[in-house]
């Protein structure tokens, strides 16, 4: 039996990012959401957001604990498993990762623990900015992790030296051809993701009838953030296609799955694309939108995998499917955003039991479609770590054996199956204890062992205000 | 690349050097506590002592990310080369940082495996610190390296000097964490904690010994670097000095005082660091790479020290407020919950 260490480190990477992705596309729209709901309480004092925002934060403590401790894995996969590539790239992409960890990572850390731990501690407003912090944090992590993301996929500002790449202009590297986009067409995907969970969990409430006064607020504030980023992010993702039509045309065709170039290209709804024959089986297709969708002309050309030599083309199979995966997942987030409004100029919004089953069904399916996405624009980037130049067969560390890394994969596997699979639990406990517990579960008497049940069951009503 | 203009690497060196320290204080203050946590005598007792770390352990980790990242960015032919090198002991540390980060959370939360998180908290912290002493000694010892690659085993990270400073640095967080306990708490886990502490710097004591009489014999470069002459002159104060803070420790673990152990268990650290950046220098790959042959391009390095060196001020201000709101002997009643 052979272990191949470079296909294991890759099975690997995907493994601990594609996890780890999971909690920024979370927490980085969690924690705007708090400090808005923060900002509200402090601006108007209505004790409504102090409850909102106190139950979400339960919430943000597990996943931002989970989102750490698997985002310390990342760096050092960079060094074990991925030396060469390290070598090769560092000189160029090092300090984005280092901004990340300077602007952002501290400012997360410092302000969390005031923002959870210091309610009682510090002056209203000061907990305010904490919230603000921490956001403000989240997102400029976003800015660098997706700087760096986005020069591997359109690298720009450097020169080769001796096989490295070195900087030439700074602002060409951080401000690459793609990174616009991307930052924004992920921006709002993570924006998104988080409105659907939280407007799920507050869909859940109405339909439980409890804690009806802070499902309404909650879910009528995310409903119409939504009505603003989805149809926004129909309009960001064609931009971003446009840009990756441009720069990168060997993944549009495996997005697509076309394999000859011409124009007037049809849109592949559904296909399954054969690398070896270099062609697709089961074409469901429209005539003519291809072009139109990708060129934003009925009559465009679109470059066809067979223009680019079998060597520097990307798996076909993934990438279309993901997208797919992806698109149709907006689709129906556009679709129930629409019903809202309808919903919301009947007067209905809260009332419409179907609708808000609806709600709670959509609620995990920003997770899907930002893995998706990512599994997308990952894939369609091989077989390049930095595209077109630097191969991710080139990228492996030299000196692993494919017993190390099928360890090691076993290691993370396991840790991350229990982690997550506890962390995703606890959040749901926490959603089915719902925000009265803020206050009707003191550490005492959790501490002392009393069974949880009664505390879980206590009227909304009886659960003091603390500010 | 033209002539240097400006020579960067003693200002990364420093930014390196300051930002490791750092980390290994910070959260070997905290794994430290994690470790004694095994031994806290009851529930109430674990409580408290989570709590005193709970709101800043996150900040404290981030300056391990900050570590590595400033290697990848300083001196990336160093990660390139380490990394690999000690695949397995940054496994390890890697997966029991997880697990000892989400015990703070889950501990509470999953009051049904509440024991499993207990356990997860205490070994996690051991483990971790273990593995990182191993990555010290690998570090020490050297690696067999080919070009700008690491060409050895994954294994050979494993050996009885690794096992050594592995234990080494268990003893060592366990006596940070000791001295953190003895300021954040107070009556009967303040006595407890000095018990520990006491016990603690006792195995401090005989690893430092230990480790510093095998390090010269490992290396002849190192063994010359303190006793040949006047190094022996100009670095005997090191030695000296850290048997004159061993000998405060030890009265003020048994004495009153309560933030004289945490701070005599810094300067422990901060000797033993000196100790080791002194039989190093100027390597950062060991034995085959100086600071200036693995650093990277001065482009690189000047682009990121303008922001560093503006961003570390503010983050330590910040960090400082967040240590200061949490101020005073740990209650029972913090928290969020």
């Amino acid at each position: 039996m052979s272990l191949d260490p470079l296909l294991l480190s890759r099975i690997q990477f995907a493994w601990v990012i594609g996890w780890h992705f999971l909690l920024p596309a979370f927490t980085v729209g969690l924690a705007s959401f708090i400090a808005v709901l923060e900002g509200l309480h402090l601006a108007t004092g209505r004790e409504i957001y102090f409850r909102i925002s106190t139950f979400w934060i339960r919430i943000f403590a597990v996943s931002f604990a989970m989102g750490v401790v698997s985002g310390i894995v990342m760096p050092f996969q960079l060094g074990t498993n991925w030396s060469r590539y390290s070598d090769a790239v560092s000189n160029v992409l090092s300090p984005l990762f280092a901004y990340e960890a300077l602007v952002a990572f501290f400012l997360e850390a410092a302000f969390l623990g005031v923002l959870l731990f210091g309610r009682n501690l510090v002056p209203r407003w000061a907990h305010f900015f904490a919230a603000l912090m921490v956001a403000s944090g989240t997102l400029a992590s976003t800015f660098w992790i997706l700087a760096t993301n986005s020069w591997m996929q359109t690298p720009a500002g450097y020169t080769m030296v001796d096989g490295r790449f070195m900087p030439q202009d700074w602002l060409q590297i951080i401000f690459s051809p793609s990174f616009p986009y991307r930052l924004a067409h992920t921006v709002d995907a993570v924006y998104i993701t988080t409105g659907f969970v939280v407007g799920g969990v507050a869909a859940y409430y109405l339909l439980r009838e409890r804690f009806v006064e802070e499902a309404r607020t909650t879910l009528s504030m995310t409903l119409w953030l939504l009505t603003v980023l989805v149809p926004l992010q129909m309009f960001l993702g064609d931009q971003h296609g446009l840009n990756t039509l441009e720069h990168q045309p060997a993944k549009l065709a495996a997005i697509e799955a076309i394999w000859t170039t011409k124009s007037r290209v049809p849109l592949n709804l559904f296909a399954i694309p054969d690398e070896k024959s270099e062609t697709d089986h089961y074409v469901i297709s429209i005539p003519d939108l291809g072009s139109l969708i990708l060129t934003h002309d009925p009559n465009g050309t679109v470059r066809g995998l067979k223009d680019f030599p079998a060597d520097q083309r990307p798996p076909v199979a993934i990438p279309f499917f993901a997208f797919r995966i992806m698109v149709g997942i907006g689709l129906a987030m556009l679709a129930l955003v629409a019903i809202s409004w309808w919903l919301r100029w009947k007067g209905e919004l809260f009332d419409e039991r179907w609708f808000l089953r609806l709600c709670v069904l959509a609620s995990p399916l920003g997770f899907i479609a930002v893995l998706a996405g990512w599994a997308t624009t990952e894939v369609g980037r091989q077989p390049w770590t930095v595209y077109g130049l630097l191969r991710t067969a080139d990228s492996v560390t030299p000196s692993l054996t494919g017993v190390d890394v099928a360890l090691s994969l076993a290691g993370y596997s396991l840790v991350y199956i229990l982690v997550f699979a506890t962390g995703i639990a606890l959040m749901l406990r926490i959603v089915r204890a719902g925000p009265a517990a803020a206050d009707a579960e003191p550490e005492d008497e959790i501490e002392s062992g009393r069974p949880r049940q009664p505390v879980r069951a206590l009227p909304v009503g009886q659960a003091g205000s603390r500010t | 690349m033209t002539a240097l203009v400006f020579d960067f690497v003693p200002i990364w060196t420093l930014i390196l050097g300051v930002g490791v320290f750092l980390y290994v204080l910070l959260d070997g203050f905290d794994l430290g506590v994690g470790i004694l946590y095994g031994f806290a005598p009851d529930r109430d007792a674990r409580n408290l002592v989570m709590n005193s770390i709970a709101p800043i352990w996150d900040g404290n980790e981030t300056w391990l990310v900050l570590g590595g990242v400033a290697l990848l960015a300083a001196f990336p032919l160093a990660f390139a080369i380490i990394l690999p090198a000690v695949y397995f002991p940054l496994l390890v540390m890697l997966l029991s940082l997880i697990f000892r980060g989400v015990a703070f959370e889950f501990r509470y939360r999953d009051a049904e495996h509440r024991t499993l998180w207990d356990h997860g908290f205490c070994y996690g912290s051991m483990l971790g610190a273990f593995a990182q002493g191993v990555v010290l000694g690998a570090f020490i010892e050297g690696f067999e390296i080919d070009g700008r690659h690491f060409a050895g085993s994954s294994i050979d990270c494993f050996t009885p000097f690794t096992f050594l400073t592995g234990v080494a640095l268990v003893f060592g967080y366990a006596l940070l964490g000791a001295g953190w306990l003895i300021l954040k708490t107070e009556g009967p886990l303040q006595d407890w904690a000095r018990r520990l502490g006491r016990f603690a710097f006792i195995g401090v004591l005989v690893a430092i010994a230990a480790v510093s009489l095998w390090t010269p014999l490992l290396q002849p470069s190192i063994a010359s670097r303190w006793f040949s002459w006047p190094n022996v002159a100009l670095f005997s104060p090191v030695p000296i000095a850290t048997a004159v803070i061993a000998y405060w420790e030890w009265r003020s673990l048994n004495n009153r005082s309560e933030a004289a152990p945490f701070v005599g268990a810094i300067l422990l650290f901060v000797m033993s660091y000196l100790g080791i950046a002194i039989s190093m220098w100027p390597m950062i790959v060991p034995y085959k790479y100086t600071l200036w042959e693995a650093a990277s391009s001065e482009s690189t390095q000047a682009f990121l020290a303008v922001g560093t060196l503006f961003l570390l001020p503010v983050i330590l201000m910040y960090t400082g407020w967040s240590y200061w709101v949490f101020r005073g002997k740990v209650r029972a009643d913090i928290g969020y919950h």
